[in-house]
């Protein structure tokens, strides 16, 4: 049985790592060919480097993708600090039921349905080129929401509620009460919720195709027009740059969450050791 | 915590109005272009199109969009009941790893999700190409050839192999915290392995099912990459209807479709929740 889970194992990530070893291989090709290796060159790294066009959509992927997290990480945080205080278990309710329409709606209709309402004012002002950087922006920051608010309200419900009173019992305004007491104990939420924010901005294909400009490509957008016509190893070598970037930062933020954990380990082990 | 009415709104008021403009009238917008024509006058007519636009197929005449329309499902449904197939058993052997094990199983099944899909998908039609990886393989190993690319097998290995991670991580994360105490339990009151499995960990995993099989199902439905890339353009999906007329301009037959897409999905996504409730409090029959 241990043997057999092993392979099963083993084959599933086979079959989710091959592409990826596949395209990894490949941005290394001498030749044009994404299916015929025939030697070893930094050829398409070169390339790349010289891409104007494809640097610039990945300046406008960060851009946009750090913009929507930090307008949709302070607006969903305060959102979610609301909501836990709202009384009314109807308006509550109903405040969950819309947040829960972005994550649940397919992204074709989420992009398509901003697509149509910023095309619909667009023509009543007169403009025709009515999808921009602003509307993509909008798009971006409406599905990142959702992510904030469902990372932060669970940490708002486990907080003592006592703690912003006792910070207003000794003096404080109910504003710095807020930012003293509540912030820093919510404070793991709201960051898991940005990271989660700026990495669905970030590899957002479908709502950018749908609300994005002519003037304004991101990095998806600019690959899926790129596989319209052929492709070259350039767009591999992206790819593999990519995947060392994301690989290094996992490791970094596994490292130092194992570190963390020792070191609130032996926090635990000097307090219980001057308890006694 | 009771704090005076005042400050809610103060918090939440941007959310809620942004929230209303684009999460809410948005949807208001897709059944608004549905139900009008180019005019912006009530019409049926894009409805009607979806339902009855015949074509030629050979030598018969198909309903062209109801076609797709099936298509689309048949082959989400296919993805997703693989996916199930491979992610329960591969949840259930991540949760009983060590735990290092585990967080390089968790890392592993995260990288394919943060990169990039497109390039990721175009790598499988380099691997299933007539000419391609497997086939030159398969030639090396003697054993003939397969043709895969073009065929709605593509296009399902395509959705499997994008979407397989969103079924594996909600089932792991509900494995991962089941209460060992009840396994134990059910072993001392003389269940076996199967017995512990069928009785214990089953219907109690069922809401992480419920959410993979929402992640899969409902991106997998609503695709237009995999099918135009994987399926050589044979194959379109509903999604490649979606965004053929968006590309052509026809946004009130775009916004039918996404209408009628919205429609069926809350439907089908309802039914799948009472069904997965019943397993989940019944086990087997109540």
């Amino acid at each position: 049985m241990k043997t057999a889970s092993r392979i099963f194992t083993a084959l599933v990530f086979i079959f989710l790592f091959a592409p990826i070893a596949i395209l990894i291989v490949f941005s290394f090709n001498d030749a044009k060919s994404l299916s015929v290796f025939s030697g070893f060159s930094f050829r398409w790294y070169r390339e790349l480097v010289y891409d104007d066009a494809t640097l610039e959509s990945v300046r406008n992927t960060l851009i946009l993708a750090l913009s929507a997290t930090v307008i949709s990480t302070i607006m969903g945080t305060a959102a979610a600090v609301g909501i836990n205080r709202l009384r009314s278990k109807w308006i509550k309710s109903a405040i969950n039921t819309v947040t829960d329409i972005p994550m649940t709606n397919p992204d074709i209709i989420t992009g398509i349905s901003l697509m149509l309402m910023f095309v619909f004012f667009g023509r009543m002002f007169g403009r025709s080129d009515s999808l921009s950087f602003t509307t993509m922006l909008l798009s971006h920051v409406t599905f990142c929401l959702p992510y904030v608010i469902l990372q932060v309200l669970p940490k708002l419900r486990q907080m003592d509620p006592s703690l912003p009173e006792a910070a207003q019992d000794l003096g404080c305004t109910p504003v710095r009460a807020f930012f003293k007491a509540t912030i820093p104990e919510i404070m793991p939420g709201v960051i898991t919720g940005a990271i989660m924010a700026f990495t669905m901005s970030l590899d957002d294909f479908v709502i950018s195709y749908f609300t994005s400009g002519a003037g304004f490509q991101t990095l998806p957008v600019r690959i899926y027009n790129m596989t319209k016509k052929t492709v070259t190893p350039k767009m591999y070598a992206l790819a593999t740059i990519i995947f060392f970037v994301i690989l290094t930062m996992l490791i970094i933020s596994n490292f130092s969450d194992e570190s963390a954990s020792e070191k609130r380990k032996t926090k635990r082990n000097n307090r219980k050791a001057i308890k006694k | 915590m009771k704090t005076k009415g005042k400050p809610v709104w103060g918090l939440l008021g941007p959310y809620a109005l942004w929230a209303a403009v684009f999460i809410v009238v948005p949807l208001v917008f897709v059944a608004y272009y549905a139900f009008t024509d180019n005019n912006f006058t009530f019409t049926l007519d894009n409805l009607i199109r979806f339902f009855n636009d015949r074509s030629q197929m050979g030598d018969t005449e198909v309903r062209t969009y109801m076609l797709i329309f099936w298509r689309s499902l048949k082959l989400a449904l296919i993805s997703t009941v693989i996916c199930l197939l491979l992610g329960y058993p591969l949840a259930y052997i991540m949760s009983r790893a060590s735990d290092r094990n585990q967080k390089i199983m968790m890392t592993m099944l995260m990288i394919p999700m943060w990169m990039n899909f497109l390039i990721r998908t175009y790598a499988w039609m380099t691997i299933l190409q007539d000419t391609g990886l497997l086939n030159g393989l398969l030639s090396k190993l003697g054993l003939g050839s397969v043709h895969i690319i073009g065929t709605e097998g593509a296009v399902v290995i395509g959705m499997v192999y994008d979407y397989l991670p969103y079924m594996v991580l909600p089932i792991y994360s509900v494995m991962a915290k089941l209460d060992i105490r009840l396994i134990e339990a059910a072993r001392d009151l003389g269940c076996n392995n199967y017995g512990v499995l069928k009785r214990v960990i089953f219907p109690l995993s069922m809401p992480g099912v419920l959410s993979g099989i929402n992640m899969v199902l409902i991106p997998s439905v609503s695709t237009f990459y995999i099918s135009q890339k994987l399926g050589n353009g044979k194959f379109f999906l509903i999604g490649d209807a979606i965004e053929g007329q968006y590309v052509a301009n026809n946004l009130h037959f775009a916004a039918a479709m996404a209408f009628i897409l919205m429609i069926i999905l809350l439907v089908m996504m309802a039914f799948i929740k009472k069904f997965t409730n019943n397993m989940a409090y019944g086990g087997e029959e109540i």
